[in-house]
């Protein structure tokens, strides 16, 4: 009753005869989606190919369309209409605390985390690829979520840091941390030369262009065997080391024997995980002092009205090459870092599949969210090991989420936009 | 002798490759030792691909209809397309297995019936398309309806592999044989039936979706709401029916599309949209989007380049030579050759 | 090449010679020239299609003009607008506009937009971002400026209370006003307004005539203003210039058009018997 009060006073009653007919459509319409690919399947018969019926998956197609159409129209008609009226003040005060707790709360189990009990050698590694994506997720939320510009071929950045790092150290002997300023260089300026010609173009144009360009580089990485090794990529790529000062490893003058403790091969493995943990941190507090810049501000103006920004004296070309290098820059250390943590690198990993999985983690992430990302980073990373059915359905999950969540709020999971600066200072905070 | 083998197995001489399938797999041979050949042949080979060329053009043609008609009307690039051609292969596949298996024999009525079959299946995708991932999105910022495109693309592609499985899948040879056009220093220039089929095909869908567009009631409520949509529903004309009818049609063609493609190369994969979606794009651009006649002209050049690139200067680059052109038409002539330019409002 | 008289205006900011805009077959704007003067409220009206706004794309560098000069009296040096590349226009020459249709940065805040409108001033303060970065080279200063100065044009149009709003949440006519606020944010020599009165109430149109005065005698920049409401042309008005079908019908101060015959036959057709537009026959009654 008191529900009612609340929420649904205004909402008209549900016509249940209506939602089952448009379910019983929809059922049927499924029933003729999946009649020729789940219905029917096609399978390997001593050489030749042969075609056997599934009817009862065709069934379960049929009934989850049907269920499924009427859940999904019963949540729209549920779906909370926009309020006019701006939260209070109170409320937002609150809703920021409660973000910060959690924010310090992730922080401090990132810091603890390779000194937990139960933290051995694979949840590290878990803990780096999640922290690679979350990296990967705030550098490209640079260009789709702040600029507003849908870059579909960011691997292509990670593949530019990835190999920059592993030709540089192997043909020049050059140390990681040499390499990484320089391999971020070297993605931005990737960045620069896609973007100067193509970043005039309207936004799906640009779109495709990037998707194109990301194809472009696999294909020259896959067949520049001279440069890149081709489809069997590179090798022993050296790992990283301490800061330059002395290897890990059980001889003498590694790290161990420096800080007189007992050889372990972990050491390795922890120092890599801080490092990541740093990256990615930088690349958050990056983030956040640019969306308080003057750039930062022409981002998102950009992304609101390209137009008023001209009549404002801005150079839009400018500004966007400058998001895109910048997110190419953080792309292309999460690739050298990529590279020397797995010592191993072929163009399989810079699939635009994987271009795919870091822009849904940004939409899944709310665009424009930092926290967001994280936890879509995390989903993305853990739940293959709870369920392993899910490692082979996880991309079909991503793709259907992705038009869920624009179909359920076209304009971003989050609502609410924190100022980059106040006139009044917030009340209660 | 052998290359009348080679013929007969689908494969193709000068060609070779089948275009969209083998190169996202790093390690995979992906192309059937390509005939390098005597400097006395050069005219024999060129006409070759030529032939080679226009065919696999009019594929893209027909698929880069889909594009265009679509961005005209919704002012969107449907990234699903590709994926809906590749939705059309499988289907082919299917019930041309189908077909053999029943024992069916006779070839016309097979093939009829498989056009048939992958038409109507594709045609309910293409309009489920637009109605779960693009008409909710109506109004919406204009990155919405591309990431749904994404999502949508990227969920086609895995519910293929997932239900079909990641193997490729091979058909026998449906149609055999060729004319002989030319025969030069041991070279042969051939027509294959198959090609032969597949370019009177394209040019009579063309000349009936021409007469479609141009001349019924239909075409002409298409061509109200690509001009102005809020101006046409004030006259009567139903928006969204329209829409949903483009989308049936591109998906029909892009059907056609993917039947032409198995029966010519004998082999489709969960992975051919992607590729082939990407080529056909480029050749709706460079045509000028928006522009039917462009289209088909742009997917013809396409065609064109992509044979003569991969048989003069380097198969492994084909690839890159169109997102290159696509590219460059973008930068320097982005309505394209037979496009109108946009002027941007204010 | 001028064959009008247009020495009356004393100090010139602006002049249009020539300018030509075709659009394929279609003439928008036929040979026009006129002269807007600094300190002035240029006014230029006409019936729909007239080519107004085109004027006004020509002149901030959204079209380019098919033929003519659009020369402008900067004080380092004369500059010819039509050279200019779009965002130029405004960032080098200072001449800035608002448009008929009010185009906000519509989810971030009122202080917000007006930021934005300070970009290139904020760009070099930041060290183009590389000393932002660490708040280094006084960018905390010039930043703090930058808000001064939002806040004096947030007084000026009366939001101040609001300016942590989104600003796309404002009434209609809050938000052209802000709109307003924002080009004066960006430190013109000119300002272009694009219809600023259209869909605002009596009262809304007051207020809009004072701001428009205190722009005019406190910023001593022109103002070039496109406006279809006849008592806010009238009133404000120094010099207006009518334009029809692209060309340029009559000029001068507004009692001189409002009894040119020109203008009167421009807007009411050849017919004698015609009913006057209502915002004439309006004004007309109004002054008796």
């Amino acid at each position: 009753m008191t529900q009612g009060a609340m929420g649904m006073a205004a909402r008209p009653a549900i016509d249940y005869a209506a939602l089952l007919k448009d379910a019983a459509l929809a059922a049927f319409v499924v029933f003729f989606l999946a009649f020729p690919l789940i219905g029917l399947q096609t399978y390997d018969q001593g050489g030749a190919l042969a075609v056997r019926g599934r009817w009862d998956l065709l069934a379960y197609a049929v009934i989850i369309g049907f269920v499924g159409r009427f859940l999904f129209q019963l949540a729209m008609l549920f779906k909370p209409v926009k309020s006019t009226k701006e939260p209070s003040d109170a409320s937002l005060a609150r809703q920021r605390q409660i973000g910060m707790i959690i924010r310090y709360a992730l922080l401090g189990i990132a810091l603890t985390m390779p000194f937990l009990p139960f933290s051995d050698r694979s949840w590290l590694d878990r803990g780096i690829n999640v922290l690679i994506y979350v990296m990967l997720g705030w550098g490209l939320n640079i260009v789709v979520g702040l600029a507003g510009l849908l870059d579909l071929g960011y691997v292509a950045f990670y593949a530019v840091g990835a190999y920059s790092y592993a030709l540089l150290s192997l043909n020049f002997g050059l140390n990681f941390w040499v390499c990484l300023p320089l391999a971020g260089l070297f993605a931005a300026l990737f960045g620069v030369l896609l973007g100067a010609p193509t970043l005039r173009l309207r936004g799906d144009y640009l779109a495709i262009v990037t998707l194109g360009f990301g194809e472009i580089i696999r294909v020259v990485l896959l067949n520049w065997g001279s440069l890149s090794g081709g489809p069997n990529g590179i090798a022993s790529i050296p790992r990283m080391d301490f800061f330059g000062l002395f290897p890990f490893g059980n001889r003498e003058g590694a790290f161990h024997t420096v800080f007189g403790i007992e050889y372990e091969r972990t050491h390795q493995i922890i120092f890599t995980y801080f490092v990541i943990l740093a990256l990615a941190l930088m690349t958050n507090w990056m983030v956040n002092r640019l969306r308080k810049l003057p750039l930062g501000r022409a981002w998102e103006a950009l992304r609101e009205d390209e137009i008023a920004c001209k009549s404002l004296g801005m150079n839009p070309t400018n500004t966007k090459l400058s998001a895109f290098a910048i997110g190419a820059m953080l792309g292309g250390f999460a690739g050298s870092f990529f590279a020397a943590k797995q010592g191993f690198i072929n163009p399989e990993s810079f699939t635009f599949m994987e271009s795919a999985t870091i822009l849904a983690i940004v939409v899944l992430g709310g665009m424009g969210s930092q926290m967001g990302v994280v936890f879509a980073a995390i989903f993305l990373v853990l739940l293959p090991e709870v369920t392993r059915d899910f490692e082979q359905s996880r991309m079909l999950l991503f793709g259907a989420a992705m038009i869920l969540i624009m179909v359920w709020r076209p304009k971003g999971v989050i609502s609410h936009r924190e100022p980059t600066l106040r006139l009044n200072p917030v009340k209660g905070a | 002798m052998r290359v009348e083998e080679r013929v007969e197995q689908g494969g193709w001489l000068g060609e070779s490759l089948p275009p969209f399938i083998g190169l996202h797999r790093c390690g995979t041979p992906d192309f059937r030792g390509r005939a390098r050949l005597s400097a006395g042949a050069g005219l024999e080979y060129f006409l070759q691909q030529m032939i080679n060329g226009l065919t696999l053009g009019s594929i893209y043609g027909l698929i880069a209809i889909g594009y265009t008609m679509v961005y005209g009307i919704i002012g969107m690039i449907n990234f699903a397309h590709g994926e809906v051609y590749m939705i059309g292969s499988f289907i082919a596949v299917i019930a041309f297995t189908l077909l053999s298996a029943a024992g069916i024999a006779a070839v016309p009525l097979g093939i009829v019936a498989v056009l048939l079959a992958a038409v109507f299946f594709t045609a309910v995708y293409g309009w489920a398309i637009e109605r779960v991932a693009y008409r909710p999105l109506r109004g919406a910022p204009k990155i919405a309806p591309l990431i749904s495109a994404i999502g949508m693309s990227i969920f086609l592609q895995n519910y293929v592999q997932l239900a079909q499985g990641a193997r490729v899948k091979p058909i026998p040879p449906v149609v055999r044989g060729s004319f002989e056009l030319l025969h030069l220093d041991g070279f042969t220039v051939r027509l294959t039936f198959i090609q032969i089929f597949i370019i009177l095909t394209t040019v009579v869908l063309m000349i009936g979706f021409t007469y479609l567009i141009t001349r019924t009631s239909f075409g002409r409520q298409q061509r109200s709401c690509e001009q102005d949509r809020t101006m046409a529903s004030l006259l009567g004309v139903n928006v969204d029916r329209t829409i949903s009818a483009t989308f049936v049609i591109g998906a029909a063609l892009a059907a056609v599309a993917g039947v032409m493609v198995t029966m010519y190369y004998g082999v489709v994969d969960f992975y051919i949209g992607f590729l082939a979606g990407m080529k056909a794009f480029t050749a709706a651009v460079l045509g000028g989007i928006g522009s039917l006649p462009g289209a088909m002209l742009g997917g013809l050049l396409i065609g064109l380049i992509e044979a003569l690139f991969s048989a003069y200067f380097s198969i492994e680059y084909k690839d890159v030579a169109s997102f290159s052109i696509l590219i460059l038409v973008l930068m320097f002539m982005p309505s394209g050759l037979l496009g109108r330019p946009e002027i941007e409002k204010v | 090449m001028t064959q009008y008289d247009d020495s009356a205006v004393k100090e010139p900011l602006l002049q249009v010679d020539g300018l030509t805009m075709r659009f394929g077959g279609l003439i928008a704007i036929d040979n026009l020239s006129l002269v807007a003067g600094k300190g002035q409220i240029t006014a230029i009206i006409g019936p729909n299609g007239a080519g107004k706004t085109t004027l006004f794309n020509c002149l901030t560098g959204f079209y380019k003009p098919t033929e003519g000069n659009l020369s402008f009296f900067h004080p380092a040096k004369t500059l010819q607008l039509q050279k200019l590349e779009n965002h130029k226009v405004a960032q080098v020459a200072g001449v800035v506009r608002t448009f008929q249709n009010i185009r906000l940065f519509p989810k971030m805040t009122l202080l917000e937009n007006l930021i934005v409108a300070q970009h290139n001033a904020l760009m070099k303060a930041s060290g183009y971002t590389f000393l932002g970065l660490f708040n280094l080279g006084g960018y905390a200063k010039a930043e703090k400026a930058a808000v001064e100065k939002a806040k004096y044009w947030l007084d000026q149009i009366g939001l101040t209370h609001r300016a942590d709003e989104e600003a796309g949440n404002l009434p209609y006519g809050a938000q052209r006003r802000v709109e307003i606020a924002r080009a004066m944010c960006v430190g013109p020599r000119m300002l272009c307004l694009d219809e600023p009165a259209a869909g605002l109430n009596p009262s809304e149109s007051l207020e809009l005539n004072t701001l428009l005065f205190r722009i005019r005698d406190q910023e001593k920049i022109g103002i070039l203003l496109i406006e279809h409401d006849m008592s806010v042309v009238m009133k404000v008005s120094d010099r207006i210039y009518v334009l029809d079908h692209g060309k340029r019908i009559a000029a001068g101060t507004p009692d001189e058009i409002r009894n040119d015959p020109i203008v009167i036959k421009a807007y009411l057709g050849e017919d004698e018997d015609a009913e006057l537009p209502p915002e004439i026959a309006a004004d007309l009654a109004m002054r008796g």
